[in-house]
């Protein structure tokens, strides 16, 4: 399984990392070696088996609806790189 | 049991050790806790076990658990130094998960274990290195820098819980919290020589600790011997209903496990676990863990094949990085952690904000994650993982049906250089092999030293011995530990520091 330069464009894309140029060919390089090895998994027949998502048999856990108090504003904004009258402030998204 | 000569021995001691000293008021916790800090200034520039060293938090919380043993309030914990991986949200204490995005990090809220610790009236020494995002297997992936193995410091920790296991193993604590996803908590452990353990996923909450894989992430402890493991996983397990995932199941009293008696216990060794081309010393450890266990009156059947073991790391290396990516979604540089502010457009900081925030093992976990959940791929590559998880389940299951306890080595090597695998991700991945079935199926298992081998240099290298149980039968895997801990002098033998 060989990726090519612009599938790891593609992949760094869709993940939001920015890539150096350096950085493409060496992720190139080491993700094409690393998805090798993933073939293994095409030997094994797995027709019929379900999927397992989660270790235990736990349907959707439910609870009671209910208010209760959340983190005070300026705790949680207490990290924010930007914030403004207590909201997360952040560029245009549309220019 | 006879009292230290003196204080400055006090960092040595385990918890239901100090647990005694303090109850009688022959040491204070103030005591107990300047030794550990003494040790942690007189070792921690050689070993590199921790991030953030928080010497008045553990003081004033000294003072408190004092206040409380004088009005016979104490418990198991009180007053006990603690070291946790700087995964686990501390309020007020900056919590980095290994990474430049979150060096400045200063969480709002206590995780869960945390809570437990307070509420016990432990004290929390700092928070230990790990490997960014706790993706790694030697704490070389940590943005900060590297953590040295106490018992020969051009060797890794392991990891990605190795700060703990190195504060441990170097009595720079008591007694260690630490998370594993893959191995994280158990390979370190069986690398630095001490006691570490993955409960069954579910046991306990993950609220607060840094999202990696959910569907895998367990936190566990990282001790000096089994019984300080029994009390912490009695603090730290149980429901909690911030973390819909942690299971309403009773938690016994683990501490009365450790009955010494293994007597009929039926154990499995598990060949994929002792494969035939391990190196014979390594194997040496393994038949005299086996024997130890038959001279205990176990009865142990040797040939237990989980054939699916094989296909484990593609698993993992597929479920684990689609998860993350998933979960590391939310560092965008808005909210909180690293930002990039230059750029032209928010686009351009965000990608920014990722390439400088994240080191080249999360970029890389990211990508795999990615691509596996592309469209496309999705089938071929994660579907498939998680009918192979099912497979991999479902041999525990059919194992345990025979056998109470499964036997196997923690990892195939004893701690390797610093930089030997750093260039080649594979061969980093490979070091796990023996602990990625667990958390793939969410069984327990714990890493118990079983010994030594010798490195090239004359070295003694520790190797751990992993016992694994059914899901939720905690207590059975810690008194088939502590009776084979009881039965060995390994827990007598520390690193010389």
């Amino acid at each position: 399984m060989s990726l090519t330069r612009e599938e790891v464009l593609h992949i760094a894309h869709l993940a939001h990392l920015g890539l150096s140029e350096d950085e493409v060919p060496k992720f190139q390089e080491q993700l094409s070696g690393i998805l090798d090895h993933f073939e293994a998994l095409r030997a094994l027949d797995t027709e019929g088996v379900p999927p397992t998502s989660h270790p235990l048999p736990l349907e959707s856990v439910m609870r009671e609806d209910e208010a209760a108090p959340s983190l005070p504003v300026e705790d949680v904004l207490a990290n924010a790189p930007n914030a403004e009258d207590g909201l997360f402030r952040v560029r245009a998204v549309l220019e | 049991m006879s009292a230290p000569a003196s204080s400055t021995e006090l960092h040595r001691l385990t918890a239901h050790e100090a647990q005694e000293l303090l109850s009688n008021r022959e040491v204070s916790a103030r005591e107990l806790t300047q030794a550990s800090l003494d040790r942690i200034a007189a070792v921690d520039e050689q070993i590199g076990a921790y991030l953030t060293v928080v010497e008045e938090h553990a003081l004033a919380q000294a003072d408190a658990a004092d206040e409380r043993i004088g009005r016979g309030d104490g418990g198991p914990l009180t007053g006990i130094p603690v070291a946790v991986k700087d995964n686990m949200c501390t309020v007020g204490i900056r919590t980095t998960c290994g990474s430049r995005m979150l060096e400045q990090f200063v969480p709002p809220y206590n995780a869960h274990v945390i809570e437990r610790l307070n509420d016990a009236g432990a004290v929390l020494l700092g928070k230990t290195n790990m490997d960014e995002f706790a993706m790694g297997s030697s704490v070389e992936h940590s943005a900060f820098h590297p953590t040295h193995n106490p018992w020969s410091l051009d060797r890794v920790p392991g990891g990605s819980s190795g700060g703990s296991a190195a504060a441990v193993a170097a009595d720079e604590a008591i007694v260690a919290l630490g998370s594993d996803t893959g191995g994280s908590v158990r390979q370190p452990a069986a690398h630095c020589g001490v006691v570490g353990f993955k409960p069954t996923y579910g046991r306990v909450s993950r609220y607060g600790l840094v999202a990696f894989a959910s569907s895998l992430d367990q936190i566990g402890p990282l001790t000096k011997d089994v019984r300080d493991c029994a009390l912490l996983m009695n603090a730290i397990s149980g429901q909690d209903p911030r973390d819909a995932t942690s299971a309403p199941i009773e938690v016994p009293d683990f501490t009365a496990a450790l009955t010494g008696e293994v007597q009929g216990l039926r154990v499995g060794v598990v060949s994929e676990y002792v494969p035939g081309d391990l190196d014979p010393a390594m194997r040496g450890v393994a038949e005299a863990a086996v024997k130890q266990f038959e001279e205990l009156g176990a009865t142990v059947e040797w040939g237990v094949s989980l054939p699916s073991t094989e296909y484990a790391l593609a698993c993992y290396y597929i479920i684990a990085p689609s998860e993350a990516s998933a979960n590391l979604a939310r560092y965008d540089g808005v909210k909180y952690g690293y930002s990039y502010t230059e750029g032209e457009s928010m686009w351009e900081n965000m990608d920014k904000t990722r390439q400088f925030g994240f080191g080249d093992e999360v970029k890389r976990r990211i990508m795999i994650g990615t691509y596996a959940l592309s469209s496309g791929y999705y089938d071929a590559y994660y579907l498939k993982a998680l009918q192979v998880r099912t497979l991999i389940r479902r041999e525990f299951e059919e194992a345990f049906e025979r056998f109470d306890v499964l036997l196997g080595l923690v990892a195939p090597t004893p701690a390797f250089r610093l930089g030997e695998k750093l260039d080649d991700p594979y061969q980093m991945y490979l070091s796990d092999i023996f602990t990625l079935p667990q958390p793939i199926a969410g069984i327990p298992s714990i890493s118990v030293p079983a010994g030594f081998v010798e490195g090239p240099a004359g070295e003694r290298l520790p190797v751990g011995l992993q016992l694994m149980g059914r899901p939720f039968d905690e207590a059975m895997l810690l008194r088939a530990a502590d009776a084979y801990e009881r039965a060995t002098s390994w827990r007598e033998q520390r690193p010389e520091w």
